[in-house]
Protein backbone atom coordinates (compact mmCIF):
# COMPACT_ATOMS: atom_id res chain seq x y z
CA UNK A 1 0.00 0.00 0.00
CA UNK A 2 2.79 2.35 0.91
CA UNK A 3 4.55 1.38 -2.24
CA UNK A 4 1.48 2.19 -4.31
CA UNK A 5 0.99 5.61 -2.80
CA UNK A 6 4.63 6.40 -3.42
CA UNK A 7 4.20 5.42 -7.01
CA UNK A 8 1.11 7.58 -7.30
CA UNK A 9 2.92 10.53 -5.79
CA UNK A 10 5.81 10.07 -8.17
CA UNK A 11 3.47 9.95 -11.16
CA UNK A 12 1.96 13.33 -10.40
CA UNK A 13 5.25 14.91 -9.41
CA UNK A 14 6.29 16.22 -12.87
CA UNK A 15 3.23 18.41 -13.04
CA UNK A 16 3.90 19.91 -9.62
CA UNK A 17 7.50 20.55 -10.56
CA UNK A 18 6.77 22.68 -13.62
CA UNK A 19 7.85 26.28 -13.27
CA UNK A 20 5.21 28.74 -12.12
CA UNK A 21 7.23 31.83 -12.70
CA UNK A 22 8.20 33.52 -15.96
CA UNK A 23 11.97 33.41 -15.66
CA UNK A 24 12.61 35.97 -18.38
CA UNK A 25 13.58 39.29 -16.82
CA UNK A 26 11.00 42.07 -16.94
CA UNK A 27 13.15 44.48 -18.91
CA UNK A 28 13.87 41.77 -21.48
CA UNK A 29 10.19 40.90 -21.76
CA UNK A 30 9.61 44.56 -22.52
CA UNK A 31 11.77 44.43 -25.64
CA UNK A 32 9.61 44.09 -28.73
CA UNK A 33 10.37 41.50 -31.40
CA UNK A 34 12.30 43.15 -34.21
CA UNK A 35 10.05 44.25 -37.07
CA UNK A 36 12.67 42.88 -39.41
CA UNK A 37 12.65 39.46 -37.78
CA UNK A 38 8.91 39.38 -38.26
CA UNK A 39 9.11 40.23 -41.92
CA UNK A 40 12.04 37.85 -42.41
CA UNK A 41 9.83 34.89 -41.48
CA UNK A 42 7.35 35.76 -44.24
CA UNK A 43 10.11 36.18 -46.83
CA UNK A 44 11.82 32.92 -45.89
CA UNK A 45 8.64 31.00 -46.63
CA UNK A 46 8.58 32.14 -50.28
CA UNK A 47 10.49 31.13 -53.39
CA UNK A 48 11.82 33.21 -56.26
CA UNK A 49 12.13 36.34 -54.16
CA UNK A 50 14.46 39.15 -55.23
CA UNK A 51 15.65 40.64 -52.01
CA UNK A 52 16.51 44.28 -51.54
CA UNK A 53 16.14 43.58 -47.86
CA UNK A 54 19.67 42.70 -46.91
CA UNK A 55 21.73 44.90 -44.62
CA UNK A 56 25.09 43.58 -45.74
CA UNK A 57 27.34 43.94 -48.78
CA UNK A 58 26.44 41.80 -51.79
CA UNK A 59 30.15 41.17 -52.31
CA UNK A 60 32.06 38.23 -50.92
CA UNK A 61 35.02 39.28 -48.73
CA UNK A 62 37.95 40.09 -51.07
CA UNK A 63 40.01 36.96 -51.67
CA UNK A 64 43.29 38.23 -50.21
CA UNK A 65 41.50 38.86 -46.90
CA UNK A 66 39.91 35.41 -46.89
CA UNK A 67 43.29 33.97 -47.80
CA UNK A 68 44.87 35.71 -44.80
CA UNK A 69 42.29 33.99 -42.56
CA UNK A 70 43.09 30.61 -44.11
CA UNK A 71 46.81 31.26 -43.65
CA UNK A 72 46.23 32.13 -39.98
CA UNK A 73 44.58 28.73 -39.51
CA UNK A 74 47.41 26.98 -41.34
CA UNK A 75 49.88 28.67 -39.01
CA UNK A 76 47.98 27.25 -36.06
CA UNK A 77 46.66 30.60 -34.87
CA UNK A 78 43.74 29.19 -32.97
CA UNK A 79 44.12 30.55 -29.45
CA UNK A 80 42.92 33.48 -27.38
CA UNK A 81 44.46 36.90 -27.91
CA UNK A 82 44.95 39.75 -25.46
CA UNK A 83 41.57 41.02 -24.23
CA UNK A 84 42.20 44.24 -26.11
CA UNK A 85 42.98 42.35 -29.32
CA UNK A 86 46.26 41.68 -31.16
CA UNK A 87 48.65 44.60 -30.73
CA UNK A 88 49.52 44.40 -34.44
CA UNK A 89 45.85 44.91 -35.29
CA UNK A 90 45.48 47.77 -32.80
CA UNK A 91 48.50 49.45 -34.38
CA UNK A 92 46.97 49.03 -37.83
CA UNK A 93 43.68 50.47 -36.55
CA UNK A 94 45.50 53.41 -34.99
CA UNK A 95 47.23 54.20 -38.30
CA UNK A 96 44.02 53.77 -40.28
CA UNK A 97 41.93 56.00 -38.02
CA UNK A 98 44.68 58.59 -38.12
CA UNK A 99 44.94 58.51 -41.93
CA UNK A 100 41.23 58.39 -42.71
CA UNK A 101 39.60 60.27 -39.82
CA UNK A 102 42.54 62.37 -38.57
CA UNK A 103 42.09 61.26 -34.96
CA UNK A 104 44.96 59.87 -32.88
CA UNK A 105 44.35 56.90 -30.58
CA UNK A 106 47.13 55.04 -28.75
CA UNK A 107 47.18 51.35 -29.71
CA UNK A 108 48.21 50.32 -26.18
CA UNK A 109 45.44 52.00 -24.17
CA UNK A 110 42.82 53.64 -26.39
CA UNK A 111 41.73 50.88 -28.78
CA UNK A 112 39.68 47.75 -28.02
CA UNK A 113 38.98 45.09 -30.65
CA UNK A 114 35.41 43.74 -30.42
CA UNK A 115 33.08 41.19 -31.97
CA UNK A 116 31.60 43.63 -34.48
CA UNK A 117 30.25 47.08 -33.72
CA UNK A 118 27.26 45.33 -32.13
CA UNK A 119 29.36 44.14 -29.20
CA UNK A 120 31.22 47.46 -29.08
CA UNK A 121 27.92 49.36 -28.75
CA UNK A 122 26.66 46.96 -26.10
CA UNK A 123 29.75 47.21 -23.89
CA UNK A 124 30.00 50.97 -24.45
CA UNK A 125 26.47 51.38 -23.08
CA UNK A 126 26.99 48.83 -20.30
CA UNK A 127 30.10 50.62 -19.14
CA UNK A 128 28.66 54.14 -18.99
CA UNK A 129 24.92 53.93 -18.26
CA UNK A 130 23.48 53.98 -14.76
CA UNK A 131 19.84 52.89 -14.45
CA UNK A 132 17.59 55.76 -15.49
CA UNK A 133 20.21 57.65 -17.51
CA UNK A 134 18.80 59.02 -20.73
CA UNK A 135 20.35 58.22 -24.10
CA UNK A 136 19.44 60.21 -27.21
CA UNK A 137 19.57 58.71 -30.69
CA UNK A 138 18.20 59.78 -34.04
CA UNK A 139 15.36 57.96 -35.78
CA UNK A 140 14.75 56.23 -38.21
CA UNK A 141 17.76 54.21 -37.14
CA UNK A 142 19.38 50.84 -36.90
CA UNK A 143 17.12 48.44 -35.04
CA UNK A 144 19.35 47.69 -32.08
CA UNK A 145 19.88 51.13 -30.51
CA UNK A 146 16.73 51.32 -28.45
CA UNK A 147 16.80 47.68 -27.24
CA UNK A 148 20.50 47.99 -26.36
CA UNK A 149 19.70 51.00 -24.18
CA UNK A 150 16.78 49.16 -22.56
CA UNK A 151 19.02 46.18 -21.77
CA UNK A 152 21.27 48.37 -19.62
CA UNK A 153 18.27 49.95 -17.85
CA UNK A 154 18.77 53.26 -19.64
CA UNK A 155 15.99 55.40 -21.08
CA UNK A 156 16.18 55.72 -24.87
CA UNK A 157 14.82 58.90 -26.41
CA UNK A 158 14.52 59.23 -30.16
CA UNK A 159 15.10 62.53 -31.97
CA UNK A 160 13.18 62.42 -35.25
CA UNK A 161 14.78 63.17 -38.60
CA UNK A 162 12.64 63.89 -41.66
CA UNK A 163 12.66 63.26 -45.41
CA UNK A 164 12.51 66.99 -46.20
CA UNK A 165 15.96 67.32 -44.56
CA UNK A 166 17.27 64.13 -46.21
CA UNK A 167 17.01 62.60 -42.72
CA UNK A 168 19.97 64.57 -41.45
CA UNK A 169 20.07 65.73 -37.84
CA UNK A 170 19.64 69.22 -36.43
CA UNK A 171 21.49 70.38 -33.33
CA UNK A 172 18.41 72.32 -32.19
CA UNK A 173 16.31 69.12 -32.16
CA UNK A 174 18.89 67.40 -30.00
CA UNK A 175 19.04 70.34 -27.64
CA UNK A 176 15.26 70.35 -27.27
CA UNK A 177 15.32 66.70 -26.14
CA UNK A 178 18.01 67.13 -23.48
CA UNK A 179 17.01 66.88 -19.80
CA UNK A 180 19.00 66.83 -16.58
CA UNK A 181 19.25 63.02 -16.91
CA UNK A 182 20.62 62.98 -20.47
CA UNK A 183 24.07 61.44 -20.55
CA UNK A 184 24.76 60.02 -23.99
CA UNK A 185 24.07 60.86 -27.64
CA UNK A 186 24.34 58.05 -30.19
CA UNK A 187 25.17 59.14 -33.74
CA UNK A 188 25.19 56.96 -36.85
CA UNK A 189 26.15 58.75 -40.05
CA UNK A 190 25.89 57.60 -42.80
CA UNK A 191 22.67 56.17 -41.42
CA UNK A 192 21.04 52.79 -41.79
CA UNK A 193 18.25 52.87 -43.11
CA UNK A 194 18.09 56.36 -44.63
CA UNK A 195 21.58 56.80 -46.08
CA UNK A 196 21.66 60.22 -44.44
CA UNK A 197 24.95 62.02 -43.88
CA UNK A 198 25.77 64.87 -41.53
CA UNK A 199 27.34 67.96 -43.04
CA UNK A 200 29.99 70.32 -41.71
CA UNK A 201 28.18 73.19 -39.99
CA UNK A 202 25.54 71.07 -38.30
CA UNK A 203 28.15 68.59 -37.07
CA UNK A 204 29.98 71.46 -35.37
CA UNK A 205 26.77 72.75 -33.81
CA UNK A 206 26.00 69.28 -32.48
CA UNK A 207 29.49 69.07 -30.99
CA UNK A 208 28.83 72.45 -29.35
CA UNK A 209 25.58 71.15 -27.82
CA UNK A 210 27.41 68.08 -26.46
CA UNK A 211 30.07 70.26 -24.85
CA UNK A 212 27.52 72.68 -23.38
CA UNK A 213 25.48 69.87 -21.83
CA UNK A 214 28.49 67.69 -20.98
CA UNK A 215 27.27 64.71 -23.01
CA UNK A 216 29.19 61.62 -24.07
CA UNK A 217 28.88 60.78 -27.78
CA UNK A 218 28.88 57.21 -29.05
CA UNK A 219 29.43 57.45 -32.79
CA UNK A 220 28.75 54.38 -34.93
CA UNK A 221 30.97 54.89 -37.98
CA UNK A 222 30.27 51.56 -39.66
CA UNK A 223 29.21 53.10 -43.00
CA UNK A 224 31.73 55.96 -42.99
CA UNK A 225 33.80 54.72 -45.95
CA UNK A 226 30.63 54.48 -48.01
CA UNK A 227 29.94 58.14 -48.69
CA UNK A 228 29.42 59.38 -52.23
CA UNK A 229 29.35 63.15 -51.96
CA UNK A 230 31.29 65.29 -49.53
CA UNK A 231 34.12 63.69 -47.54
CA UNK A 232 32.83 62.06 -44.35
CA UNK A 233 33.89 63.65 -41.06
CA UNK A 234 33.58 62.07 -37.64
CA UNK A 235 32.44 64.13 -34.68
CA UNK A 236 35.40 62.69 -32.76
CA UNK A 237 37.75 64.68 -35.01
CA UNK A 238 36.32 68.05 -33.94
CA UNK A 239 38.28 70.10 -31.38
CA UNK A 240 37.72 68.90 -27.83
CA UNK A 241 35.45 66.02 -28.87
CA UNK A 242 37.88 63.11 -28.60
CA UNK A 243 37.66 63.29 -24.80
CA UNK A 244 33.89 62.83 -24.80
CA UNK A 245 33.47 60.40 -27.70
CA UNK A 246 33.49 56.64 -28.06
CA UNK A 247 34.31 55.99 -31.70
CA UNK A 248 32.93 52.66 -32.96
CA UNK A 249 33.92 51.15 -36.25
CA UNK A 250 34.29 47.77 -37.92
CA UNK A 251 35.04 45.82 -41.05
CA UNK A 252 31.60 44.50 -41.99
CA UNK A 253 30.41 47.06 -44.50
CA UNK A 254 33.48 48.67 -46.09
CA UNK A 255 35.45 45.42 -46.41
CA UNK A 256 32.41 43.14 -46.88
CA UNK A 257 33.32 41.10 -43.78
CA UNK A 258 29.98 40.79 -41.95
CA UNK A 259 30.43 37.10 -41.13
CA UNK A 260 33.85 37.66 -39.57
CA UNK A 261 32.16 39.62 -36.75
CA UNK A 262 35.00 42.05 -36.15
CA UNK A 263 34.97 45.67 -35.05
CA UNK A 264 36.62 48.06 -32.63
CA UNK A 265 36.12 50.89 -30.18
CA UNK A 266 38.44 53.88 -29.81
CA UNK A 267 38.12 56.21 -26.84
CA UNK A 268 40.13 57.88 -24.08
CA UNK A 269 41.94 55.31 -21.91
CA UNK A 270 39.55 55.62 -18.95
CA UNK A 271 36.53 54.76 -21.11
CA UNK A 272 38.35 51.90 -22.86
CA UNK A 273 39.30 50.60 -19.40
CA UNK A 274 35.61 50.62 -18.44
CA UNK A 275 34.61 48.80 -21.62
CA UNK A 276 37.45 46.31 -21.16
CA UNK A 277 36.06 45.31 -17.76
CA UNK A 278 32.82 44.23 -19.42
CA UNK A 279 34.48 42.74 -22.49
CA UNK A 280 37.05 40.62 -20.59
CA UNK A 281 34.36 38.85 -18.56
CA UNK A 282 31.78 38.50 -21.31
CA UNK A 283 33.49 38.09 -24.69
CA UNK A 284 37.10 37.65 -23.58
CA UNK A 285 38.42 38.50 -27.04
CA UNK A 286 37.41 38.59 -30.70
CA UNK A 287 38.25 35.55 -32.84
CA UNK A 288 41.94 35.48 -33.69
CA UNK A 289 41.17 34.37 -37.24
CA UNK A 290 38.96 37.41 -37.78
CA UNK A 291 41.64 39.62 -36.23
CA UNK A 292 44.28 38.30 -38.64
CA UNK A 293 41.92 38.89 -41.57
CA UNK A 294 41.29 42.42 -40.27
CA UNK A 295 45.01 43.18 -40.29
CA UNK A 296 45.16 42.17 -43.95
CA UNK A 297 42.08 44.30 -44.70
CA UNK A 298 43.56 47.43 -43.15
CA UNK A 299 47.01 47.01 -44.66
CA UNK A 300 46.08 45.93 -48.21
CA UNK A 301 42.34 46.36 -48.60
CA UNK A 302 41.70 50.00 -49.45
CA UNK A 303 41.65 49.42 -53.22
CA UNK A 304 38.85 46.90 -52.72
CA UNK A 305 36.90 49.38 -50.61
CA UNK A 306 37.21 52.05 -53.30
CA UNK A 307 36.16 49.61 -56.04
CA UNK A 308 33.10 48.45 -54.08
CA UNK A 309 32.17 52.02 -53.20
CA UNK A 310 32.21 52.97 -56.88
CA UNK A 311 29.87 50.06 -57.65
CA UNK A 312 27.51 51.14 -54.86
CA UNK A 313 27.55 54.73 -56.13
CA UNK A 314 26.46 53.68 -59.63
CA UNK A 315 23.78 51.37 -58.26
CA UNK A 316 22.51 54.16 -56.02
CA UNK A 317 22.18 56.49 -58.98
CA UNK A 318 20.26 53.80 -60.83
CA UNK A 319 17.84 52.92 -58.05
CA UNK A 320 17.13 56.49 -56.88
CA UNK A 321 16.41 57.61 -60.45
CA UNK A 322 14.24 54.53 -61.02
CA UNK A 323 12.20 55.04 -57.83
CA UNK A 324 11.51 58.66 -58.75
CA UNK A 325 10.45 57.63 -62.26
CA UNK A 326 8.09 55.04 -60.81
CA UNK A 327 6.54 57.74 -58.65
CA UNK A 328 8.04 56.77 -55.29
CA UNK A 329 9.70 59.99 -54.14
CA UNK A 330 13.24 59.21 -53.12
CA UNK A 331 16.03 61.52 -51.95
CA UNK A 332 19.56 60.91 -53.19
CA UNK A 333 21.17 59.38 -50.14
CA UNK A 334 24.79 60.43 -49.80
CA UNK A 335 25.97 57.40 -47.86
CA UNK A 336 25.56 53.73 -46.84
CA UNK A 337 23.87 51.43 -49.36
CA UNK A 338 20.21 52.09 -48.74
CA UNK A 339 17.54 54.01 -50.62
CA UNK A 340 14.60 55.07 -48.47
CA UNK A 341 11.77 56.02 -50.83
CA UNK A 342 8.38 57.28 -49.70
CA UNK A 343 5.38 55.05 -50.43
CA UNK A 344 2.78 57.55 -49.16
CA UNK A 345 1.41 58.33 -52.63
CA UNK A 346 0.31 54.72 -53.04
CA UNK A 347 -2.06 55.17 -50.08
CA UNK A 348 -0.51 52.13 -48.39
CA UNK A 349 1.32 51.95 -45.08
CA UNK A 350 4.96 50.83 -45.09
CA UNK A 351 4.01 47.37 -44.00
CA UNK A 352 1.08 47.02 -46.40
CA UNK A 353 3.29 48.13 -49.27
CA UNK A 354 6.07 45.70 -48.34
CA UNK A 355 3.75 42.73 -47.74
CA UNK A 356 1.66 43.27 -50.89
CA UNK A 357 4.75 43.83 -53.03
CA UNK A 358 6.21 40.62 -51.66
CA UNK A 359 3.04 38.63 -52.26
CA UNK A 360 2.32 39.96 -55.74
CA UNK A 361 5.74 40.59 -57.21
CA UNK A 362 8.12 38.64 -54.97
CA UNK A 363 10.35 41.59 -54.13
CA UNK A 364 11.47 41.99 -50.52
CA UNK A 365 11.95 45.47 -49.08
CA UNK A 366 11.97 46.31 -45.40
CA UNK A 367 9.03 48.39 -44.08
CA UNK A 368 10.34 51.74 -42.85
CA UNK A 369 8.58 51.49 -39.49
CA UNK A 370 10.89 48.60 -38.56
CA UNK A 371 13.41 51.40 -37.95
CA UNK A 372 11.15 53.37 -35.62
CA UNK A 373 7.78 55.09 -36.00
CA UNK A 374 9.49 57.92 -37.91
CA UNK A 375 10.16 55.48 -40.75
CA UNK A 376 6.44 54.99 -41.44
CA UNK A 377 5.53 55.95 -44.99
CA UNK A 378 8.89 54.72 -46.31
CA UNK A 379 10.54 51.44 -47.25
CA UNK A 380 14.22 50.55 -47.15
CA UNK A 381 15.73 49.17 -50.35
CA UNK A 382 19.35 48.08 -50.15
CA UNK A 383 21.26 48.43 -53.37
CA UNK A 384 24.11 46.21 -52.27
CA UNK A 385 22.55 43.57 -54.54
CA UNK A 386 24.05 43.20 -58.03
CA UNK A 387 22.73 45.16 -61.01
CA UNK A 388 20.81 42.30 -62.70
CA UNK A 389 18.73 41.79 -59.55
CA UNK A 390 18.29 45.53 -59.06
CA UNK A 391 16.99 45.91 -62.62
CA UNK A 392 14.58 43.02 -62.19
CA UNK A 393 13.38 44.37 -58.85
CA UNK A 394 12.79 47.86 -60.25
CA UNK A 395 10.71 46.40 -63.11
CA UNK A 396 8.58 44.43 -60.68
CA UNK A 397 8.10 47.38 -58.32
CA UNK A 398 7.09 49.59 -61.26
CA UNK A 399 4.47 47.02 -62.32
CA UNK A 400 3.19 46.80 -58.74
CA UNK A 401 2.83 50.57 -58.38
CA UNK A 402 1.20 50.99 -61.83
CA UNK A 403 -1.48 48.44 -61.05
CA UNK A 404 -2.17 50.16 -57.74
CA UNK B 1 41.02 58.94 -64.79
CA UNK B 2 39.15 56.15 -66.52
CA UNK B 3 35.61 56.92 -67.59
CA UNK B 4 33.15 54.88 -65.46
CA UNK B 5 31.16 54.30 -68.65
CA UNK B 6 34.03 52.25 -70.07
CA UNK B 7 34.31 50.29 -66.85
CA UNK B 8 30.60 49.46 -66.91
CA UNK B 9 30.73 48.31 -70.53
CA UNK B 10 33.84 46.29 -69.86
CA UNK B 11 32.00 44.44 -67.09
CA UNK B 12 28.83 43.89 -69.05
CA UNK B 13 28.51 45.17 -72.60
CA UNK B 14 24.80 44.41 -72.98
CA UNK B 15 23.66 47.19 -70.66
CA UNK B 16 21.30 49.59 -72.42
CA UNK B 17 22.00 53.33 -72.77
CA UNK B 18 18.97 53.89 -70.54
CA UNK B 19 20.37 51.76 -67.70
CA UNK B 20 23.83 53.25 -68.13
CA UNK B 21 22.39 56.77 -68.11
CA UNK B 22 20.59 56.11 -64.83
CA UNK B 23 23.75 54.74 -63.23
CA UNK B 24 25.90 57.60 -64.46
CA UNK B 25 23.33 60.32 -63.84
CA UNK B 26 23.16 61.50 -67.44
CA UNK B 27 20.66 61.25 -70.32
CA UNK B 28 20.60 58.06 -72.43
CA UNK B 29 21.29 60.16 -75.54
CA UNK B 30 24.59 61.34 -74.09
CA UNK B 31 25.57 57.75 -73.30
CA UNK B 32 24.89 56.79 -76.93
CA UNK B 33 26.96 59.72 -78.16
CA UNK B 34 29.91 58.87 -75.92
CA UNK B 35 29.86 55.19 -76.88
CA UNK B 36 29.84 56.16 -80.57
CA UNK B 37 32.80 58.44 -79.96
CA UNK B 38 34.75 55.67 -78.22
CA UNK B 39 33.99 53.32 -81.10
CA UNK B 40 35.13 55.89 -83.67
CA UNK B 41 38.32 56.55 -81.71
CA UNK B 42 39.02 52.79 -81.48
CA UNK B 43 39.01 53.03 -77.69
CA UNK B 44 36.27 50.40 -77.82
CA UNK B 45 37.52 47.76 -80.27
CA UNK B 46 34.50 45.47 -80.16
CA UNK B 47 32.03 43.54 -77.99
CA UNK B 48 32.20 39.81 -77.34
CA UNK B 49 30.64 37.22 -75.08
CA UNK B 50 32.96 35.22 -72.81
CA UNK B 51 32.06 31.64 -73.64
CA UNK B 52 32.88 28.61 -71.55
CA UNK B 53 34.00 26.17 -74.26
CA UNK B 54 34.09 23.29 -71.79
CA UNK B 55 30.29 23.45 -71.66
CA UNK B 56 30.02 23.09 -75.42
CA UNK B 57 30.43 19.96 -77.46
CA UNK B 58 33.35 21.28 -79.52
CA UNK B 59 36.88 20.11 -80.08
CA UNK B 60 38.18 23.65 -80.16
CA UNK B 61 41.90 23.64 -79.44
CA UNK B 62 43.69 26.56 -77.87
CA UNK B 63 47.42 27.08 -77.60
CA UNK B 64 49.95 29.73 -76.69
CA UNK B 65 53.10 29.97 -78.78
CA UNK B 66 56.32 31.61 -77.72
CA UNK B 67 58.08 32.96 -80.77
CA UNK B 68 61.58 34.31 -81.19
CA UNK B 69 62.12 36.59 -84.12
CA UNK B 70 64.98 38.46 -85.68
CA UNK B 71 64.25 42.17 -85.29
CA UNK B 72 64.75 44.29 -88.38
CA UNK B 73 66.85 47.41 -88.79
CA UNK B 74 63.78 49.47 -89.73
CA UNK B 75 60.67 48.81 -87.69
CA UNK B 76 62.07 46.31 -85.15
CA UNK B 77 59.47 43.63 -84.45
CA UNK B 78 56.47 45.44 -85.92
CA UNK B 79 56.47 44.20 -89.51
CA UNK B 80 56.62 40.51 -88.65
CA UNK B 81 54.25 40.86 -85.68
CA UNK B 82 51.62 42.63 -87.77
CA UNK B 83 51.98 40.00 -90.44
CA UNK B 84 51.44 37.18 -87.95
CA UNK B 85 48.50 38.99 -86.38
CA UNK B 86 46.56 38.84 -89.65
CA UNK B 87 46.19 35.04 -89.57
CA UNK B 88 42.68 33.99 -88.56
CA UNK B 89 44.07 31.37 -86.19
CA UNK B 90 45.66 34.10 -84.06
CA UNK B 91 43.28 35.47 -81.41
CA UNK B 92 45.76 37.65 -79.49
CA UNK B 93 49.35 38.65 -79.97
CA UNK B 94 51.73 40.51 -77.69
CA UNK B 95 55.34 41.68 -77.81
CA UNK B 96 57.00 40.48 -74.61
CA UNK B 97 60.08 41.17 -72.54
CA UNK B 98 62.19 38.20 -71.45
CA UNK B 99 63.24 34.92 -73.03
CA UNK B 100 61.19 35.23 -76.24
CA UNK B 101 59.73 38.06 -78.30
CA UNK B 102 56.14 37.36 -79.25
CA UNK B 103 53.42 35.54 -77.33
CA UNK B 104 50.69 34.33 -79.62
CA UNK B 105 47.30 32.92 -78.61
CA UNK B 106 45.91 30.66 -81.31
CA UNK B 107 42.70 28.70 -81.77
CA UNK B 108 41.97 25.83 -84.12
CA UNK B 109 39.35 23.17 -84.69
CA UNK B 110 41.83 20.37 -84.02
CA UNK B 111 45.31 19.69 -82.80
CA UNK B 112 46.29 19.04 -86.39
CA UNK B 113 45.04 22.40 -87.54
CA UNK B 114 47.08 24.26 -84.91
CA UNK B 115 50.17 22.10 -85.60
CA UNK B 116 49.81 22.78 -89.29
CA UNK B 117 49.55 26.51 -88.69
CA UNK B 118 52.76 26.47 -86.67
CA UNK B 119 54.70 24.24 -89.02
CA UNK B 120 53.54 25.67 -92.31
CA UNK B 121 52.68 29.30 -91.69
CA UNK B 122 54.45 30.51 -88.59
CA UNK B 123 57.82 28.71 -88.46
CA UNK B 124 58.45 29.27 -92.14
CA UNK B 125 58.14 33.04 -91.93
CA UNK B 126 61.38 34.80 -92.65
CA UNK B 127 62.70 36.27 -89.42
CA UNK B 128 61.07 33.67 -87.13
CA UNK B 129 63.98 31.86 -85.48
CA UNK B 130 62.15 29.51 -83.07
CA UNK B 131 58.72 28.57 -81.73
CA UNK B 132 57.52 26.73 -78.61
CA UNK B 133 53.86 25.67 -78.61
CA UNK B 134 51.90 24.96 -75.40
CA UNK B 135 48.40 23.52 -75.67
CA UNK B 136 45.84 24.58 -73.08
CA UNK B 137 44.26 21.74 -71.13
CA UNK B 138 41.67 23.34 -68.89
CA UNK B 139 40.34 26.83 -68.20
CA UNK B 140 39.93 28.03 -64.61
CA UNK B 141 39.47 31.74 -65.18
CA UNK B 142 38.68 33.53 -68.41
CA UNK B 143 39.03 37.30 -68.75
CA UNK B 144 38.35 37.96 -65.10
CA UNK B 145 35.51 35.45 -64.79
CA UNK B 146 35.89 32.32 -62.66
CA UNK B 147 34.75 29.43 -64.85
CA UNK B 148 32.91 27.49 -62.16
CA UNK B 149 31.75 30.55 -60.21
CA UNK B 150 31.61 28.90 -56.82
CA UNK B 151 31.52 32.17 -54.85
CA UNK B 152 27.79 32.22 -54.29
CA UNK B 153 26.48 31.55 -50.85
CA UNK B 154 22.92 31.90 -49.68
CA UNK B 155 22.65 35.13 -47.71
CA UNK B 156 19.80 35.86 -45.36
CA UNK B 157 17.06 37.41 -47.49
CA UNK B 158 16.31 40.09 -44.95
CA UNK B 159 18.74 41.41 -42.36
CA UNK B 160 18.96 44.61 -40.33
Amino acid sequence: MLFLSCLLEYAIMPQERTAKRDFVAEHVRGIPRSGIRDFFDIVQSMDNVISLGIGEPGFVTPWHIREAAIYALEQGKTGYTSNLGLLKLRRAISRYVHDVFHIDYKPETEILVTVGVSEALDIALRSVINPGDEVLYHEPCYVSYHPSIQLVHGIGKAVQTVAAMKFSLRASDIEAAITARTKVLILNFPTNPTGATLGGDELEKIAEVCVNHDLLVITDEIYSELTYGAQHRSIAALPGMKDRTIFLHGFSKAFAMTGFRIGYACAPASLIEGMLRVHQYSMLCASIIAQEAAIEALTHGMDDVMAMREQYRLRRNFIVKSFNEIGLTCHTAEGAFYAFPSVRDTGLSSREFAVQLLERERVALVPGNAFGPGGEGHVRASYCTGMPDLEQAVERIARFVRRG
Amino acid sequence: MEDPLLKLLEEHALRTPDQLGKMLNCPAEEVKRRIKQYEDDKVILGYKAIINDDKLDTDLVKAVIEVRIQPEREGGFDRIAKRIAKFNEVTSLFLMSGGYDLLIFVEGRSLREVAQFVAEKLATLEGVTSTATHFMLKTYKEQGVLVDGGEEFERLKVSP
